[in-house]
């Protein structure tokens, strides 16, 4: 009993905290329909800027909003390189994200003294300071305290991204990924659009990265393998195992595609995977979602919605 | 003169063995006020003409001007502040994705800041029911319904409402009609009619409907391979049937050595 108890802890921590990330994705992806690799690179980007911040004695809150803005900014160059270099939306991914595999490196050589890794266990995060402070730190035998902030931070981001999508900005940016010959007849520039938009995906990748760093106590590289895949998936199977739900948002099911994609993940390794497979079983599953989600996935044509 | 094309030139495939030369020393103008309908047979060149002059596409040489301003280096997006545009294909003008408020209410800001206030105002809804109306389609009772489930005539309809929703100087209408049925095309040339009328906006309509191009407009003209062969204003124009026309084509193609 113990044991699934903790594994569900574990898997609702981790999904709230990747889907911060997925929401990110499905800005580029869902409604730019800019396939977008840079998350790699901001993710990591996100999650060692932090570190470093933290270690240098800034406040973990403020080293949160800094991550998102560092990652708006990798993502405007992502943005920048495709609308004015006329570079495919594939290769600019690659390009920024291997742009960042240098510059994560020289920020931790640089701030961390020569150390590829930053650690900070045991100094204040967003899980023990302020905010978190109010949550008792043992509840019936469990520290829920990650849960319950990952939980708020995930909620915070959704209605944030809810908000802007209903201001003229945000209903730009949908209008650009639907149809960019309309954004040009409303005499606006699509590539303007699509750079915020990328900035603002590549923000919350990189506000993901910092909120799972500030969970381990730990920053590096390594972390942003895969998280492509893992956004995307969390995105699509949320999309298509609730597209049903036409009274639910895209982004509580972002949230929820984020959880069950965990859920999966951990059942596996709990019914004894070895970890050496979960990036191959994250690639399965990925592509099954994928053929589930084909013609389940709309792109809003032929329903009626009450506002 | 409100609009001038002066000595353009355009080839496609420019320095390949494919290179078709379109236009060669081509000069075209617009008298504010004018209702222009354009004929002409497939490939002489009234779409690439039209992309000239919203800068969809671009000419090898030759000016543009615009109301005495030389238009020919500015960006497609900011000659649509005072360019009307509805395509031949009905999903070009709206966003399937967004609901017909939102598409309206984006349309509303045009040529504002497109910023961090909420871009549906309630209290433009009966601004927007009423504009709906003049289509008679009943698209005034469904302002929340994503513009993907309406039907072809409906969307075009809803385009051309849009396109005219802030105050343009040129309309561009590209075979508006050409992807309706028999009846939604009438019903759309009723409403360009109206809305042309109504705002007063100088028009420049390209159709195969050779009827569409004797009933409207004040001046009609027919091009072949990147000429303008037969301009006629008020009423020369008047005195043109559709016959007259079908005679042109058929001359046409007579002289080409494809005979009917
Ligand atoms: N992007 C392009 N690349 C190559 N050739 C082109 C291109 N666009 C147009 N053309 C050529 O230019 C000529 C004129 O095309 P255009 O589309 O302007 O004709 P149109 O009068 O609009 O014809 P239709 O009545 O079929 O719409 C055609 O010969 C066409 O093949
Ligand atoms: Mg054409």
């Amino acid at each position: 009993m113990n044991v699934i108890l903790n594994i569900l802890k574990v898997t609702l921590e981790e999904g709230f905290m990747y889907a911060v990330m997925a929401i990110g994705l499905y800005i580029t992806y869902s409604i730019l329909d800019f396939p977008d690799l840079s998350v790699d690179g901001t993710m990591p980007l996100g999650a060692i800027t932090t570190a470093l911040l933290i270690i240098h004695g800034v406040n973990p809150w403020i080293a949160l909003v800094l991550s998102f803005l560092f990652g708006a900014i990798a993502g405007m160059v992502t943005g920048v390189l495709h609308v004015k270099m006329h570079i495919r939306p594939l290769l600019c991914g690659i390009l920024v994200y291997t742009a960042l595999l240098s510059i994560n490196l020289v920020l931790l050589f640089t701030f961390n003294n020569n150390m590829s890794i930053a650690s900070f266990f045991r100094m204040d995060t967003i899980f023990n300071t302020g905010l978190a402070r109010l949550i008792p730190e043992d509840i019936g035998g469990y520290s829920l305290r990650i849960v319950i902030i990952a939980f708020i931070v995930a909620l915070c981001c959704k209605f944030a991204l809810d908000l802007y999508l209903k201001t003229k900005s945000g209903m730009l940016l949908r209008a650009t990924g639907n149809n960019e010959k309309y954004v040009v007849m409303l005499s606006k520039s699509p590539g303007a659009s699509k750079i915020t938009g990328l900035a603002i995906g590549n923000g919350f990748a990189a506000l993901a990265g910092s909120v799972i760093a500030q969970s381990k106590g730990t920053a590096d590289q390594q972390m942003g393998v895969g998280m492509v895949v893992l956004g995307l998936a969390s995105v699509i199977v949320g999309l298509s195992v609730f597209s049903k739900v036409t009274k639910m948002k895209d982004t509580t099911k972002v949230i929820l595609g984020s959880v069950l994609y965990k859920a999966v993940l951990s059942v596996a390794l709990g019914l004894g995977l070895p970890t050496e497979y979960l990036k191959l079983l994250m690639a399965v599953l990925f592509v099954v979602a994928l053929v589930l989600s084909h013609g389940k996935e709309d792109r809003g044509d032929r329903y009626d919605v009450k506002a | 003169m409100m609009l001038k094309l002066e000595g353009i030139n355009k080839a496609f495939n420019k320095d390949t063995v494919d290179e078709t030369v379109l236009f060669r020393d081509f000069d075209f103008s617009v008298e504010k006020g004018e209702f222009i309908s354009v004929v002409g047979s497939n490939g002489s060149g009234k779409t690439t003409m039209l992309n000239l002059i919203c800068g969809s596409d671009t000419a090898d040489s030759g000016k543009i001007i615009f109301e005495d301003h030389d238009i020919t280096a500015l960006s497609e997006h900011k000659r649509a502040s005072f360019i009307g545009r509805v395509f031949q294909n009905p999903t070009v003008g709206t966003c399937s994705g967004l609901t017909i408020l939102e598409n309206m209410a984006l349309a509303d800001n045009k040529n504002r800041l497109f910023g961090l206030s909420f871009a549906v105002n309630r209290k433009r809804e009966d601004h927007y029911r009423e504009l709906l109306e003049q289509c008679d389609m009943g698209l005034e009772n469904r302002l929340n319904v994503k513009v993907g489930s309406l039907s072809g005539g409906q969307r075009q309809a809803l385009a051309l409402v849009i396109a005219n929703m802030t105050k343009i100087k040129l309309l561009i209408l590209d075979e508006h009609t050409a992807a309706l049925d028999p009846k939604s095309s009438e019903i759309m040339m009723k409403l360009t009619d109206r809305i042309v009328k109504g705002n007063d906006i100088t028009t420049i309509m390209v159709t195969h409907n050779l009827r569409y191009a004797v009933e409207y407009g004040n001046r009609l003209i027919m091009m072949h391979e990147g000429e303008i062969i037969k301009d006629l204003k008020d009423e020369k124009k008047k005195q043109v049937d559709v016959d007259d026309l079908l005679d042109e084509f058929y001359s046409i193609s007579i002289e080409n050595g494809n005979g009917v």
